[in-house]
């Protein structure tokens, strides 16, 4: 069934009729059941913990745009994992960071993946910077039951806009409301202190090299203030995740990159334990 | 009241199959070769837009010849079930001995019953692997039986002249731009023995390029590529074409 060929092994019907080149269309008419937004869902009584992600940063810079995240999931007050990945391409162009329960905010992920690649195979072409962003905006939209249940994922989406060469940042609420960020953004429990500490360090003409010290220094504050984000890690060689999306494509920075420019940030902290300071006026 | 005609099974059958092969043999030609890095996909298609060679997943391509509306049916087909596959498994589950299956399913049922028109398409479904042994190659014809082919497969309308010509001068460890030469020298071939020369604006070629490093290992070869792959093949052709002709 899975797999759609019914006793013949041919393939059904729906496979051959033409229609939608979004895979969601297609699952929502195949095989309703596998859509997250559809399954049913128990009567919660009290709070439920769960493994959830926390603090996704974006920042535009002039060759494109950087999509960063802690490594921390935790449960309540327990870390959960110390190591979790947040930051995935969602295709060539483009980035997506999540914060929210983790496990639903990962199939999320994973079908907007393929929701990107199976539009490019069935068209031939690539959807708009503004058209995945609008996906994104309903696959959202479809977890709003859960949401509301206390389950909510929130995305950061990043990507490099080939028509307009630039990289450009949209953020969400949790009933898919999308609206595009200039400059930076953040999403997740320590989004505050990353995007205040961002604000004190973020110049539009920051080199690549910059604004991922600026993005470092920003998850560092996170980690800093709220306990469910996660520093840099390095006795056991965990840093955050830092992706980089250019007229290139995407790239994700190696561990040895990010542990170098991460270990300077550290050193500087040893200096002065708040960071770098801005000028008063 | 007119009593119908009988026809026997064997007619029957054998008229839908000669109504396919004949539509089949109406298109051009695409040729599939094994080469160092993977597998190159070649065919005759002045358009840019109506393909004849496309991906269906990370390891896996697509190339068919014949009626355009029922191979791009069969493709988007193959498309949902590898992805709805992957997506409920894991990708590495999806198989092109498995989509080779449904499609030789898909296409037998649909010949051998009567009420449908027999596709009149000729399928190539082919999947690089890790080493070249490991590539898989498998040609669906009309009637839904499957072919497990190595090295050099042609389809289309020339394809038993231009399968024999490539039988005969491709062997393993090819590079592309060697592959790609033999390849479009095939499709030239005429039925009369006149040879033409295509040209980089004539030609659909993509490759399954094992040594990609993205997951999805298809990729369409155009424009300058193209051209200056051709070119360095007929400069390499033109130094070995004499020691060629003497054997």
């Amino acid at each position: 069934m899975a797999a759609g060929t019914y006793g013949t092994g041919r393939l059904p019907a729906a496979f051959l009729t033409p229609g939608s080149s979004s895979f969601l269309d297609f699952l929502g008419d195949h095989s309703p059941e596998l859509l997250p937004g559809n399954r049913a869902l128990p009567e919660i009584k009290g709070a439920v913990e769960l493994p959830h992600g926390t603090t996704i940063v974006a920042a535009v810079f002039g060759g494109g745009v950087i999509l960063a995240g802690d490594r921390r999931a935790t449960m309540g007050n327990v870390i959960a994992q110390r190591d979790i990945e947040k930051v995935f391409p969602a295709d060539e162009f483009s980035a997506v960071g999540i914060a929210g329960t983790a496990g639903l905010a990962v199939e999320m992920v994973k079908l907007f993946q393929l929701e990107l690649e199976h539009y490019e195979k069935i068209e031939g072409a690539t959807l708009s910077l503004e058209g995945k962003a609008n996906r994104l905006s309903t696959m959202i939209r479809g977890n709003l039951g859960m949401a509301l249940q206390g389950l909510a994922v929130v995305p950061l989406f990043a990507g490099y806009d080939t028509e307009r060469d630039k990289g450009r940042i949209f953020s969400y609420d949790v009933t898919g409301g999308r609206s595009e960020e200039t400059g930076f953004a953040a999403t997740g429990s320590g989004s505050v202190y990353a995007r205040s500490s961002l604000k004190k360090l973020y110049r539009h003409d920051l080199t690549e090299q910059q604004i991922v010290t600026a993005v470092l220094q920003a998850l560092y504050d996170a980690a800093d203030d709220d306990s469910a984000t996660g520093g840099p890690d390095v006795s056991r060689r965990i840093y955050p995740i830092i992706s980089v999306i250019t007229e290139e494509g995407f790239r994700r920075l190696a561990d040895a990159e990010v542990s170098e420019i991460a270990r300077s940030v550290l050193d500087g902290r040893l200096e002065h334990p708040d960071g770098p300071q801005a000028q008063v006026l | 009241m007119s009593t119908p005609f009988y026809v026997s099974p064997q007619q029957a059958m054998a008229d839908r199959a000669e109504y396919a092969r004949k539509g089949i043999a109406r298109g051009r030609s695409v040729v599939v070769l094994q080469y160092t890095d993977g597998i190159v996909f070649v065919a005759e298609n002045p358009s840019r837009a109506l393909h004849k060679v496309s991906e269906i997943y990370d390891r896996i391509a697509f190339a068919a010849v014949g009626k355009y509306n029922e191979f791009e049916n069969l493709r988007i087909g193959g498309v949902r079930y590898a992805d709805l596959r992957g997506y409920t498994y894991d990708r590495e589950d999806v198989t092109a001995r498995g989509l080779a299956n449904v499609y030789a399913q898909t296409l037998g049922t649909i010949f051998s019953s009567v009420g449908e028109k027999p596709y009149e398409v000729e399928l190539i479904v082919a999947e690089v692997g890790a080493a070249p042994e490991d590539d898989q190659i498998y040609r669906l014809p009309h009637d839904g039986s499957i072919v497990d082919e190595h090295g050099a497969v042609a389809v289309g309308g020339n394809s038993d002249q231009i399968g024999s010509y490539l039988d005969q001068r491709h062997r393993d460890g090819m590079t592309l731009a060697e592959a790609l030469a033999l390849a479009v020298e095939s499709l030239g071939r005429d039925n009369n023995g006149s040879d033409r020369q295509l040209t980089a604006e004539q030609l659909e070629v993509a490759v399954l390029d094992r040594t990609r490093p993205q997951q999805r290992k298809f990729k369409r070869i155009l424009g300058r590529q193209l051209s200056r792959l051709l070119e360095t093949e007929s400069a390499a052709t033109t130094e070995t074409d004499d020691p060629s002709d003497e054997d």
